[in-house]
């Protein structure tokens, strides 16, 4: 049910304002007020550590992190970001989700074309036993995975992790997809079969060109659940070069910070600043295939 | 007359199995994916859990001695309570607010101001959803920290009483934790509910609008009563989900203090990892499985009545 509501159309291509006729009146603007009141709630984490993020050390000393900033420097931020190697941690992440968006989506859309397509024995039964690595807690599956990667010298290396996000996010495409395969049109198909292809043929020339749309939100999403996944890589990633920008954030806490009063406030921007460029450039797809997301 | 029918389906097979069979080697590379990455490792887990073992040197098999040491456990059964707890502020107050939210947003904001406006709160109280965690988690504990900007705002508008160690007093600990949760949840339950609003036929809201239904009627009425799919979705996944809830803790209080934050997730995590009690931990984590799969077969059940009711 979940995977039908995500192929519904969005709000926006509603215009209900000419449905309906709107009532002028106070009452609206207060309950606008109390929604913009709600909004500042949300945002004002971000707004603080912006304030707080770009004032001297000095500044953030001897006023307090509540007051307006009475200076301007990017002090903090470039001494949080030199002493964690913060480039390298965006690079980690950056090749760590990519690759598993990229390779998530071929192992989901392989098992998918199977099922989905191939409609083989069993295929009811594979689609159970996903959900349930959808749902497994990792905690069940984070020693044997850490005792893996240290006997296949993987450990502490990004490529332990992307083996495993790349498998655990499959499962949860290969049920998307299957579902939407399952409903392919069949003439489609067995008009590409008469005229000669092969199944690998089919798969790439027909099926891939119309899943685009699909494969695209998916891939994002898989980027982004990846870039934020933190105990896995906590555990398989413990040297500073290898760390995620994630990984980084969770081992801030409880660091000396009396040289930089301020620099929690610098760390946590510049931890978030990615995800809300990646948010804006992503808006769309991320606010409305979220129902996608739904059985995750 | 027999053996003529069996030649048929024979035939029949003969043609279709080659087809078939040819679409499993798709599967192979997810399947040993899948083999080696959960499968495996779920029952290596479940064998550990049976096991007296510190990660290295030899393991002795100790039969279920260690959920025997499990429901004795004060810290076990303490995380377990929290748990419960989580799933108010996991699962309860965000879909409330969720739901009073995409009403408001859908069936107010979008026909009394503009269609734009709504869209655009939507996708700002949408996003704590997708930071990472630990990025807002950090955040929030500078934000909570005895020196930080909300005691400082407390004290400047003349509340210094209310001023607390809001993450390390073991009273304010939990409450606080749940805030930023109910921060971070609200904009998935909002997202989701909205979409669902995207399916209802707005004819509805103009009839009862014209029987001079009022805003709150139409809200029982027609919103919650058309959500219950979503609403459905929504508490289940976020109910699975408070089971796991791991890096808030680990990032805001590290369990503490006093335990009075922890979660079966951080101790399973702490005994892995820390006192290195390998068997007892992998014996935590057997039990949250446990309880995950119930909570999911629920899910598949429910679900599939509801689609066979549908169809």
């Amino acid at each position: 049910m979940a995977q039908d509501t995500a192929t519904l159309p969005g709000l926006a291509g509603i215009d209900r304002s000419e449905v309906r006729r709107p009532r002028r009146g106070i009452g609206r603007w207060i309950v606008l007020a109390i929604l913009i009141l709600a909004l500042l709630a949300t945002v004002f984490p971000f707004l603080v550590a912006l304030m707080n993020a770009v004032k001297t050390a000095a500044d953030y000393a001897a006023n307090g992190p509540a007051a307006w900033p009475q200076s301007f420097s990017l002090a903090t931020l470039g001494y949080f970001w030199n002493e964690t190697d913060y480039t390298r941690k965006l690079i980690n992440s950056v090749l760590i989700s990519g690759i598993v968006a990229v390779a998530g989506v071929i192992l989901s859309l392989l098992n998918a074309y199977a099922i989905g397509i191939g409609r083989v024995k069993g295929g009811k039964l594979v689609l159970m036993l996903l959900l349930m690595g959808i749902m497994v807690p990792q905690e069940s599956l984070v020693y044997p995975l850490y005792f893996m990667a240290k006997s296949t010298g993987l450990y502490d290396t990004i490529w332990s992790v992307i083996i495993i996000f790349s498998v655990l996010q499959s499962a949860f495409g290969t049920y998307l997809l299957s579902a939407v395969l399952t409903a392919f049109p069949r003439e489609i198909i067995e008009a590409a079969e008469i005229d000669g292809a092969s199944r690998w043929q089919v798969l790439w020339h027909v099926v891939v060109p119309v899943l685009r749309p699909t494969l695209s939100v998916l891939a994002t999403f898989f980027f982004i659940w990846t870039w934020n996944e933190f105990l896995l890589p906590l555990v398989l990633l413990i040297s500073n070069d290898n760390q995620t920008v994630s990984v980084a954030m969770g081992v801030l806490q409880g660091q000396n910070t009396t040289a930089q009063p301020n620099l929690i406030a610098a760390a946590s921007l510049l931890g978030i600043l990615p995800t809300i460029i990646f948010f804006l450039i992503f808006q769309r797809t991320l606010t409305k295939g979220v129902v996608v997301g739904a059985v995750k | 007359m027999l053996e003529n029918q069996n030649r048929e389906e024979k035939m029949a097979r003969a043609e279709a199995s080659p087809g078939r069979a040819g679409y499993y080697l798709y599967l192979v590379p997810g399947a040993l994916g899948f083999l080696a990455i959960v499968a495996v490792p779920i029952c290596a887990n479940f064998y550990i859990s049976l096991l007296n073992w510190r990660g290295i040197g030899k393991a002795h098999f100790a039969g279920l001695h260690n959920y025997d040491l499990l429901i004795h456990d004060q810290m076990f059964w303490g995380s377990m309570i929290h748990t419960a707890l989580f799933i108010i502020s996991m699962t309860v107050v965000p879909t409330v607010l969720g739901l009073i939210l995409a009403a408001v947003l859908f069936d107010y904001i979008s026909v009394q101001f503009k269609v734009g406006l709504s869209s655009f709160m939507r996708a700002t109280f949408y996003l704590p959803q997708i930071l990472p965690v630990t990025a807002a988690g950090l955040l929030w504990g500078w934000i909570l920290s005895p020196i930080g900007i909300t005691n400082a705002v407390l004290k400047a508008i003349g509340l210094g009483a209310l001023a607390q160690n809001w993450l390390g007093d073991p009273n304010w600990a939990l409450p606080a934790v749940s805030a930023v949760i109910v921060w971070v949840q609200v904009g998935y339950c909002l997202v989701v509910f909205m979409a669902g609003l995207a399916r209802i036929d707005p004819s509805l809201y103009e009839a009862a609008e014209l029987d001079g239904a009022n805003w709150w009627a139409r809200f029982i009425h027609i919103t919650i009563t058309m959500l219950a799919p979503e609403i459905f979705v929504v508490v289940l996944t976020t109910v699975i989900a408070s089971l796991k809830v791991f890096a808030p803790i680990y990032v805001l209080t590290s369990g503490g203090p006093n335990n009075a934050t922890l979660v079966p997730s951080y101790l399973t995590y702490y005994h892995f990892f820390t006192t290195n009690r390998v068997g007892y931990a992998a014996s935590i984590a057997v039990v949250q499985t446990l309880i995950t799969i119930i909570l999911g077969i629920i899910f598949l059940r429910a679900q599939s009545r509801q689609t066979e009711s549908e169809a």
